[in-house]
């Protein structure tokens, strides 16, 4: 098995409501100078056979017409 | 005239949509998820609510049902096909319908009564009810991921084609969507969705029958 890692962001340039909620929120705790906060997603997921996983990716995990992804493998679990 | 509504494991609504498609005329009856038979069916309405819990992103999941490969199927044969809100977001999941809909900009779930302007029908394609471009409905919204997005070629495209089928009034838009989009249609113009709720709005008692118009155009597209 092979142990994976995807990682699901809103595309640029998509308003991304959750990333402006957290940076609106840092200020108020003392950090400033964050900006461009995205939120999104990480999936973790063991597979047999590793080479099915961008197409898996393209089809449920992630919509590609708002998101992109980026797959990497986990070593020694 | 016989209507289906797809029932998810998940889906609220399709109650209030088998009462409105009987109220217009016709009878109604449930599919469930599992089930792959459309046979005899004129219209399909896929419903609201929260389809296998919305898990991933809202309708990701139900888009691979073996209902919805059924609607599929049926949408390419040309045969009516109607998504409210949950159902908006599996048809456009499912690619069906062109874009996405996303976290609404206020990140809250908004229920609340909305003008909505029709636009893009032409009466032969939607039967009697919408030969009036820019005529008002009021119509009841109520989602948390209703921001309809698309890429701005895409939206060019749409509005060229004739494919925006509903906008939120000046004012009215609740969610952030992209230039006031409430509704599209696909290129052939027989799948239709949107996130306000018609099926909400079929009775005077709850304030509005506009909703009835909507399913009024579907039947009458199907004939």
């Amino acid at each position: 098995m092979t142990k994976a890692r995807v990682l699901i962001r809103p595309k640029e340039g998509i308003l991304d409501p959750q990333g402006k909620a957290v940076e609106r929120a840092l200020p108020a705790l003392g950090f400033e100078g964050i900006e461009h906060v995205r939120v999104g997603r990480m999936v973790e997921l063991e597979a047999d056979d590793p080479a099915r996983i961008p197409e898996l990716c393209e089809k449920l995990l992630a919509n590609p017409l708002i998101e992109d992804f980026e797959i990497e493998s986990i070593d020694g679990g | 005239m016989l209507w289906g509504v797809v029932q998810f494991p998940g889906s609220c609504d399709e109650r209030d949509a088998l009462h409105a498609c009987e109220l217009s005329g016709g009878e109604a009856r449930l599919i469930w998820h599992e089930e792959r038979d459309l046979s005899n069916v004129d219209a399909v309405v896929v419903p609201g609510g929260f389809s296998y819990g919305d898990y991933l992103r809202a309708g990701a999941i139900a888009r691979f049902s073996p209902a919805m490969e059924a609607v599929a199927e049926f949408a390419a044969a040309g045969g009516p096909v109607l998504g409210i809100c949950n159902g908006f977001q599996v048809l456009c999941e499912t690619g069906l319908l062109p874009g996405a809909l996303l976290l609404n900009e206020s990140m809250r779930f908004v229920c609340r009564q909305v003008e909505l302007q029709v636009a893009g029908f032409s009466p032969q394609e939607w039967g009697q009810s919408f030969n009036l471009p820019g005529e008002t409905l009021s119509i009841p919204a109520k989602h948390g991921e209703g921001r309809y997005w698309a890429p701005e070629e895409m939206l060019d495209s749409l509005e060229a084609n004739g494919q925006v089928a509903f906008r939120y009034a000046p004012g009215q838009n609740p969610n952030g969507s992209a230039r006031d989009i409430a509704g599209v249609r696909n290129e052939a113009g027989n799948v239709l969705g949107l996130m306000p709720h018609p099926e909400h709005a079929v009775d005077a008692m709850t304030g509005s029958t506009d909703g009835l118009k909507v399913f009024e155009a579907v039947a009458g597209s199907a004939a």
